[in-house]
């Protein structure tokens, strides 16, 4: 089977977001592969162990994805793709994004693609839908559980809670939710070889774009900061006092009650 | 000058989801002079459901009914509403950024080639400039974006834009067109229904969370009586769920579900930075934790420090006793 991971460099989730210049400041931030694209890996990984074939993971990003394209090769993934945008991109949405990824694809022979449910930083969940659009295959976002016989695959998918039971074929497109695996850790065997691992890096030349083909449909015109939330009141006295100060505080000061 | 605003609602077992009114509130604040044409999917007679729309702000609402519509499908629903929008030309177009909604609009805007806003919480009208503000880094962080080229489409998330009220007295027509809907792809064999009661994490007007404190699957038994009391949901943090006492479905924070009720109660809680940004921006935060120390309570409109497993029977009974007496 070709498989094809999809996978964004984020912030780590420990980070604290500080604004410069009305842009997020990345100096001294630590970065990691988007937890829920490290589902897709570690899926992608045991998908082959189970029925051969090769795990190939893609990044549009800069330089420094790199590492996490060897992470990810660390982990298990046999080649990595880095598309690099560095030069030739100074913003991009979605749109432009699938643009990229499309003209990679046109010339695959693709029989799975996985990505993340979404991206922990701009959480818009569109381009796994929006590429398998483009490349005309069934897509199944959020998926929790899936199993591949020849060509049908039987999925499970969470859907606010509720389990949906999905029988589609390949080739096809899916998004990982949290629960379908547990993404292992990079052996130190599993480190060394990586480093040997192919790891090819395009341009938007070599994908016959240039910028005005991808050029976004949106624009980031402000981003800000929420309002520091102000330390609250802690409740003092009896457990009992405490709880009915509470109940009192909600229906008459907060009013949500 | 008014823009035609296609609005695509959503049902849920019969019934249209709130956000589908919200969603029409927000296409009149994005073109107040516009027009708000209403679509739906299913299966059977959806005038009901059309009226509904047209109670709470549509022009006119198109309906889609077809077998193969029966349970949402990106390529089912997509085909349909494709179809409604080669008819009406839309110069913008809103939907609810639910499961439905995040799974359905980015196919819409990949096959029509634009751009589409996701999850926003506020749209604004400055002088003919539509700007959507969204959470990003899970509600780290806020950004303004515009759509600079083609139609105006965005989701928007649940509980955050008021809807208009709903006045009977409105009307407008409701038609049903026919689409051949092509074979799928994508079969839904089954629905197994795990959510409590029907109340959404996502669309709820109150939460009540449990962490690690909570110690097991039992110890969120009060939990869910708490919120039932409440008619609300019950949520936990990434702690609680690997621990394995509950379901992941009921993640919040960075990873999981990001939230914004009017009303959160963390119990046992202790507030790592991955599980704030999965709900600080909700209206009225309470935490009930052990360790005053803890990071939830700087957050926190209200705290008690105290065992949850005395405390939030306690609450129970108080919230009881002041509802018998309402």
């Amino acid at each position: 089977m070709n498989i094809y991971v999809l996978l964004k460099r984020t912030f780590d989730t420990e980070e604290k977001i500080t604004i410069n210049d009305a842009r997020i400041e990345e100096e001294g931030a630590e970065f990691i592969i988007n937890p829920y694209d490290e589902y897709a890996v570690e899926e992608a990984i045991n998908l082959r162990d189970e029925h051969g074939g090769e795990v190939t993971v893609v990044t549009i990003g800069e330089e420094e994805s790199e590492k996490q394209l060897r992470t990810a090769l660390a982990m298990g993934a046999d080649k990595a793709v880095l598309i690099n945008t560095e030069d030739d991109l100074e913003d991009g949405d979605q749109y432009t994004t699938v643009k990229i990824l499309e003209a990679f694809f046109e010339d695959k022979d693709v029989d799975l693609i996985l990505a993340g449910n979404v991206a922990i930083d701009e959480a818009s969940g569109q381009v796994g839908p929006r590429l398998a659009e483009r490349l005309d295959i069934p897509y199944v976002t959020t998926i929790t559980s899936i199993t591949i016989d020849g060509e049908t695959v039987q999925i499970e998918r969470d859907v606010e809670g509720d389990v949906e039971k999905v029988d589609t074929s390949l080739p096809l497109l899916v998004t990982c939710q949290q629960g379908l695996n547990e993404p292992r850790y990079p052996s130190l065997p599993g480190i060394m070889k990586a480093k040997k691992k192919p790891l090819e890096e395009l341009e938007l030349d070599d994908l016959d774009l240039d910028e005005d083909d991808v050029e976004p449909k949106t624009k980031t015109v402000d981003i800000f900061l929420p309002p520091e939330k102000e330390a609250g009141k802690v409740l003092e006295g009896e457990i009992d006092d405490q709880v009915k100060e509470l109940v009192s505080l909600l229906r008459n000061e907060a009013k949500v009650l | 000058m008014g823009k035609k605003m296609l609005v695509i609602g959503e049902a849920r077992e019969g019934a249209l989801r709130n956000v589908t009114f919200e969603a029409i509130a927000a296409a009149k604040q994005i073109s107040p002079d516009g027009e708000v044409v209403g679509v739906l999917c299913g299966d059977g007679d959806l005038t009901e459901q059309g009226n509904e729309m047209v109670y709470c702000g549509a022009d006119r609402v198109i309906t889609v009914s077809d077998e193969k519509l029966k349970t949402y499908t990106s390529e089912g629903y997509g085909q349909a509403i494709k179809a409604v929008i080669d008819d009406e030309s839309p110069e913008g177009i809103v939907m609810g950024h639910t499961a439905v909604g995040k799974d359905l609009t980015p196919k819409l805007a990949s096959k029509l080639e634009t751009g589409l806003i996701s999850d926003a919480t506020e749209v604004s009208n400055e002088g003919g400039n539509v700007i959507f503000t969204r959470p990003i880094y899970s509600g780290k962080a806020f950004e303004k974006k515009i759509i600079t080229d083609g139609v105006i489409f965005a989701t928007i998330r649940p509980n955050n834009i008021a809807s208009l009220d709903r006045d009977d007295s409105r009307s407008g027509e409701v038609t049903s067109k026919s689409v051949e809907i092509a074979d799928l792809r994508t079969i839904i064999k089954d629905i197994i229904r795990k959510g409590s009661e029907g109340v959404d994490l996502s669309e709820s007007k109150v939460i009540v969370a449990g962490g690690r404190g909570v110690k097991s699957t039992e110890g969120f038994e009060p939990l869910e009586e708490l919120a039932e009391v409440l008619g609300g949901a019950v949520g936990a943090s990434r702690g609680a769920c690997d621990a394995g006492y509950c379901d992941y479905s009921l993640q919040i924070g960075q990873t999981g579900k990001v939230v914004t009720p009017d009303l959160y109660i963390a119990a046992g809680i202790s507030g790592a930075i991955q599980h704030l940004a999965g709900m600080s921006n909700s209206k009225v935060i309470v935490a009930i934790n052990k360790d005053p120390e803890a990071n939830i309570f700087n957050v926190a409109d209200y705290g008690i420090v105290g065992d949850l497993f005395e405390v939030v029977p306690k609450l129970i009974e108080e919230i009881k006793q002041i509802k018998v007496n309402a």
